[in-house]
C-alpha cells in the first residue's frame, strides 16, 4: 500500500515539474522566436546612415535618426512627469494613506491601469492638442506620462510594503520623524523594486503608438522644439508597415529592433545605478 | 550579649541600588491599553527606578511586549489601538496631548526581539540617530561617537576595520549588539529591550547580558524577557505580569526566592506558562 502510494506521489511530483517546465519553454521559447525573426529580418536594413538620417523618400534610403531622438525625449519627458508622480502615490498608498481615502485612491489607480492608451491619447488631444492648436512632443509626453502613472504607483507600493515593518520601527524608535523614515530608510530599502517598476513602465509606454498618433504625430524632420510635432520610432514603425514599400518594410523591421536594443539598454543602465550596494 | 549582627537570609548582590531612595524615572499610573475592542493591559501601576535594570517576565501573550511599547508610544504605529492612565517619565505623562513623540522616542530608546539593522554600512547604521537628530555637525565628532557607542556596545573590536561594510554582513548577535550601540549613540536616558537575546545563541546572549550589567551604570534598562533565569542574572526588580494584568513586582533576589504571590511562584517554578 505505502510504496504504491509513494510511487503515485513520484510520479505525480515528476508530472508536475515536466508541466511547469514545458509551460515556461513555451512562454520564454515564443519570446525568443519574436526576438530572433526580428533580429533576423532587422539586421538587413541596418547601417550608420540608418541610425543618423532622417527619413527620405523611397528609393533614396534614408533613416530613423529623428524616430530615435524623438523617442528618447518622449521617453524623458515622460518619466521626468510621470516616475517622481506615480513614486509619490505609491508611497501615500503604503505609508500614509491607510483609511477609505486610500483605498479609493488604490482604486482609481487600478482602473487606470486598465484603461486603453488609445483613450489617453484622445484625453490629451482634447485637453492639450486642441486648445493649443498644434500636436507636441510635449503632448505626447503627457499622454505616456498618464499611462506610467498608475503602472509606477503599484509597483512602489507593493515594493515597500515588502520593506520589512521592523526596520520602520528601529528607525521610528531613534526618534526620527515619518518623512525621514520614508526617505531615508524605506525608499533606499526598496530602491532595486522602485527602479524595476519604473523600468517596467519604461518598456511599457516605449512600446506604445497608439497615444503618440493623437499627440506627439510623427515628424520627417529633426526635433526642434518640444512644443512641436516629433517623430517616434513606434509612429515610424506604424507608418512605414502600413506602406506599400518593400524598402519601408525592411526600415520598419530595423526600427523594430532599435527600438528593442534601446529598451534593453535602459533597462540595463537602470539595472546598473540601483544594483544592489547592501 | 553583645549584639550580634545577623547574617540575612537572602544575599541581596552587592551592586542592587537601595530601592526605596531611588526616584522613579518612570511611574506608570492605572494604564489600560486596547487592541481594537481587545483590552491587552488592565490597570498597570509600576515604578521604575533610575538607573537599575528592570525585567518584564511573564507568559507569551501576557501584555509585558505591549506594556514595554507604551514606554515609548511605540504602538501608537500600529492602528486602532487606544490608551487610558498615565505614563510619567520624570513627572511629565508622555500620553498628555501636545507631548513631542519624535522627541520622547530619543530620550527612550528601544532594541528590538529580532534584529533590524538598516541595509546600510556598519558606520552609517549607528551615525542614523546622530545625523537625523543633528547631534553634531563635526565629522570627527560624528566619528567619534560611533566609535563610543560601538564600544559601549562591546561591538568596536569586531567591526573597527570594516566600518564601511554592509551591516547585514554580520552575524546574528553582532547585528543586535550593532541596534543596541545605534540606540545608545543618541544617547538616551531609558533603553527598552524587547527580548533582545532570544533569538541568539548562548555565547552571543552572555555578551549582550554583559553588556546590559554595564549599561545600568549610566542608563535606566527596562528588558523584557522570556527566559526567567535571563531576568535573575540581569536585573535589580523584576515585574511578573500574566494575562494583561501586573501580579507581582518586586527586587529581583525576592521575586525568585520568596515571591508574595502564589501566581508568581506557580509560574517561576514552572507550574504554568
Amino acid at each position: 500500500m505505502a510504496r504504491n502510494f509513494d510511487r503515485m506521489r513520484r510520479a505525480n511530483s515528476g508530472f508536475m515539474t515536466t508541466l511547469t517546465a514545458l509551460c515556461t519553454l513555451l512562454a520564454v521559447g515564443a519570446l525568443l522566436i519574436i526576438l530572433a525573426h526580428i533580429a533576423w529580418q532587422g539586421i538587413g536594413a541596418l547601417n550608420w546612415q540608418f541610425l543618423t538620417d532622417r527619413p527620405r523618400p523611397v528609393g533614396e534610403g534614408g533613416g530613423i535618426g529623428n524616430a530615435i531622438v524623438g523617442s528618447l525625449l518622449l521617453l524623458l519627458i515622460s518619466s521626468v512627469i510621470g516616475l517622481p508622480l506615480g513614486i509619490c502615490v505609491g508611497v501615500y498608498l503604503s505609508e500614509i494613506g491607510k483609511g477609505g481615502f486610500g483605498g479609493a485612491v488604490r482604486f482609481i489607480v487600478d482602473t487606470l491601469t486598465g484603461i486603453p492608451s488609445i483613450v489617453t491619447g484622445v484625453f490629451v488631444y482634447a485637453i492639450i492638442v486642441v486648445p493649443t492648436k498644434h500636436f507636441s512632443a510635449l503632448a505626447g509626453g503627457l499622454a505616456l506620462a498618464l499611462i506610467m502613472i498608475p503602472i509606477v504607483a503599484r509597483t512602489t507600493e507593493e515594493m515597500l510594503k515588502l520593506v520589512p515593518h521592523s526596520l520602520r520601527e528601529g528607525a521610528l524608535a531613534l526618534g526620527a520623524p515619518q518623512w525621514r523614515v520614508i526617505l531615508g530608510v524605506v525608499i533606499p530599502a526598496a530602491a532595486p523594486g522602485i527602479a524595476t517598476g519604473a523600468m517596467l513602465a519604461i518598456a511599457r509606454v516605449s512600446g506604445e503608438t497608439a497615444p503618440l498618433l493623437f499627440t506627439a504625430f510623427g515628424s520627417r524632420f529633426f526635433p526642434e522644439s518640444l512644443n512641436e510635432p516629433i517623430a517616434s520610432l513606434t509612429v515610424q514603425i506604424y507608418n512605414y508597415a502600413i506602406s506599400p514599400y518593400d524598402e519601408w518594410h525592411a526600415q520598419a523591421w530595423a526600427a523594430t529592433l532599435v527600438l528593442m536594443t534601446l529598451v534593453l539598454g535602459i533597462n540595463i543602465i537602470v539595472r546598473f545605478l540601483t544594483r544592489k550596494r547592501f | 550579649m553583645p549584639v550580634q549582627t545577623v547574617a540575612p537570609r537572602i544575599e541581596v548582590r552587592a551592586s542592587a541600588p537601595v530601592q526605596t531612595s531611588s526616584k522613579a524615572k518612570v511611574a506608570v499610573r492605572n494604564l489600560d491599553f486596547f487592541y481594537g475592542r481587545v483590552q491587552a493591559l488592565h490597570g498597570i501601576s509600576l515604578d521604575i527606578p533610575e538607573r537599575i535594570v528592570m525585567a518584564f517576565i511573564g507568559p507569551s501573550g501576557c501584555g509585558k511586549s505591549t506594556f514595554l511599547r507604551t514606554l515609548n508610544r511605540m504602538n501608537d504605529v500600529i492602528p486602532a489601538t487606544r490608551v487610558g492612565g498615565e505614563v510619567l517619565i520624570d513627572d511629565h505623562d508622555i500620553y498628555a496631548p501636545g507631548t513631542d513623540v519624535v522627541e520622547l522616542r530619543r530620550r527612550v530608546g528601544m532594541v528590538f526581539q529580532k534584529s533590524n539593522p538598516f541595509p546600510k554600512s556598519i558606520f552609517d547604521n549607528v551615525a542614523y540617530g546622530l545625523k537625523i537628530n543633528r547631534v553634531t555637525s563635526s565629522g570627527s565628532e560624528l566619528e567619534g561617537r560611533v566609535e563610543q557607542a560601538l564600544k559601549d556596545a562591546a561591538l568596536w573590536n569586531e567591526v573597527k576595520d570594516r566600518l564601511k561594510t554592509s551591516a547585514l554582513s554580520l552575524s546574528g548577535g553582532q547585528q543586535q549588539r550593532l541596534c543596541i550601540a545605534r540606540a545608545l549613540a543618541i544617547r538616551p536616558e531609558v533603553l527598552l529591550m524587547d527580548e533582545p537575546a532570544s533569538a541568539l545563541d548562548p555565547i552571543a546572549t552572555s555578551k549582550i547580558e554583559e553588556l546590559i550589567f554595564d549599561l545600568k551604570k549610566q542608563y535606566t534598562i527596562v528588558i523584557v524577557t522570556h527566559n526567567m533565569q535571563q531576568a535573575a542574572r540581569v536585573s535589580d526588580r523584576t515585574a511578573f505580569f500574566l494575562l494583561g494584568k501586573l501580579i507581582e513586582v518586586n527586587a529581583t533576589e525576592k521575586m525568585f526566592t520568596a515571591p508574595n504571590e502564589k501566581l508568581t511562584e506557580d509560574y517561576i517554578t514552572g507550574r504554568f506558562g
